[in-house]
């Protein structure tokens, strides 16, 4: 479990995050919605620290309690991303790597994976998200969809306790778009912890567990998927039919 | 004409093996090593320490690329001797030619490279740096296993022009006594009276090797960027 409490950040003394309390639960799928600069994706980094919030509490299980108003250790840091697989809306793919030396990279260099063992792992993930005829070339040579599926796969190469996706589909196409929505319900069949920010209402309301509503960097709704979809708050029925209007569109 | 050229020709040769390529290999090593140590230590985080170290090799470069080469060769070789430090250098600091010319080439060199490997560096998204920082990998991880492979990518047509500059630039040493192949050509001219003939004859010698890098370069490009869009 994951767990915030009264965090904070600010961008040139703008606030992203004001006083976010929630909570992430285990094995399950968590979404995060909001209008574009509400500050779903400043949440999302703070959980892997590539974002620092200036104040509150951050509770990772029983292994991590940090105190952002304090400094955090070298090895905190490395030890928290290695728990939290972070994918990106532009894939991040390593440009200069083929695609099963993404995926092996961070079990090589970070885990200190036996190499053979990391190439077997990694072509297994290739085969999950159906890229095993791409290991060996490079990223340039993928279309988005692809792409992202496998930075998808490289997430879950360091065998993560929850995997962060930033917006995972905005940059595609609808078709492109539904080969990785495909894999990430796999995903979440399988009970993998997953935090996700996306803008896909179809996608959140047949994968999320738990919504998050975030709005001018507050939590204005924190519930089960379920009550956030059949809400009678006017604000997030708005939001809920605008997103629809623009996936339909 | 062409006895001129056969009797010249081994001895020019002779001075390019010498002389004219060690200087420009072993100058360039240096330089690389110091240029890559200036970017970094340029694009390092801003603390108190690193403020200071970041000012010095800051005035490095710029003291480097805003003199002549021959300039600083003078300097090194004819100058420093002046230059007493009690207790380190009570004589005045003495060099060889060839060491004079190997430290002022290789500063030189590395002043100008750093900008370029900093270029290079600084030009790599973010989204790399972050993707590397996400799984856990160290600073010094991200930058030697993800940013600088495909920095050197971006870097080598511009370094390897500073190569190509370098080796022509190594005639310059024949100013300070070193007998590489200009210098060797300008003996000769002294003595044949041909020295249209000398000149054109080493010049010819080093377009060639110049072109010979050039090629080297190609190739290089064209393995470094197999990861480029195809």
């Amino acid at each position: 479990m994951i767990r915030l409490t009264n965090v904070n950040k600010t961008f040139d003394k703008k606030p992203a995050l004001n006083q976010i309390s929630t909570e992430f639960p285990e094995n399950k799928v968590t979404v995060i919605v909001g209008p574009s600069g509400s500050g779903k994706s400043t949440l999302l980094r703070s959980l892997n620290l590539l974002e620092r919030p200036e104040s509150g509490q951050y509770q990772f299980n029983h292994d991590f309690d940090i105190d952002f108003s304090k400094p955090i250790s070298d090895k905190t840091i490395l030890k928290l991303r290695q728990k939290t697989g972070m994918v990106f809306q532009g894939y991040n793919l390593f440009a200069h790597l083929t695609i099963i030396k993404n995926i092996m990279e961070g079990p090589v260099k970070v885990l200190h994976q036996n190499k053979n063992e990391a190439r077997k792992n990694a072509l297994a993930l290739l085969d999950k998200v159906g890229l095993k005829d791409k290991a060996n070339v490079y990223p340039s040579n993928l279309s988005g969809g692809q792409a992202q599926r496998v930075a998808i796969a490289r997430s879950l190469a360091m065998a993560p306790e929850y995997i962060l996706l930033d917006e995972p589909t905005s940059a595609l196409d609808p078709e492109l778009e539904l080969g990785v929505l495909k894999v990430l319900l796999q995903i979440a069949k399988e009970q993998q912890s997953m935090i996700i920010v996306t803008h896909n209402m179809a996608f959140a309301q047949q994968v999320a567990d738990k919504m998050i509503f975030l709005e001018d960097g507050q939590i204005k709704f924190d519930g089960s998927a379920h009550d956030f979809f059949t809400t009678n708050n006017q604000r997030i029925a708005d939001f809920i039919s605008a997103m629809t209007l623009h996936e339909i569109k | 004409m062409w006895e001129i050229i056969k009797t010249a020709t081994p001895q020019l040769i002779s001075a390019g093996i010498k002389y004219s390529i060690p200087i420009a290999l072993i100058s360039f090593f240096f330089g690389m090593v110091l240029a890559l140590m200036t970017a970094l230590v340029r694009l390092s985080h801003k603390n108190r320490f690193f403020l200071i170290v970041k000012g010095i090799f800051r005035f490095y470069v710029w003291l480097f690329r805003s003199t002549p080469l021959l300039v600083q060769l003078f300097i090194a070789y004819f100058g420093l001797p002046y230059l007493t430090i009690p207790g380190i250098f009570p004589n005045g600091i003495k060099m060889s030619p060839f060491l004079a010319g190997i430290l002022v080439f290789s500063l030189n060199t590395g002043a100008y490279g750093s900008e370029t490997i900093r270029a290079s560096i600084l030009s790599i998204s973010k989204g790399q740096w972050e993707a590397a920082y996400s799984i856990g990998m160290k600073k010094m991880q991200v930058l030697w296993d993800i940013i600088l492979p495909q920095a050197a990518r971006i870097s080598l047509p511009p370094l390897s022009n500073s190569f190509i500059s370098l080796v022509k630039d190594t005639s310059l040493a024949a100013s300070i006594t070193i007998p590489e192949m200009f210098e060797v050509s300008q003996q000769i001219a002294a003595q044949n009276y041909q020295p249209l003939t000398m000149y054109c004859l080493v010049a010819f010698y080093y377009a060639i090797v110049c072109t010979l890098l050039s090629f080297l370069q190609s190739y290089l490009e064209k393995i470094t960027s197999r990861y480029t869009i195809q």
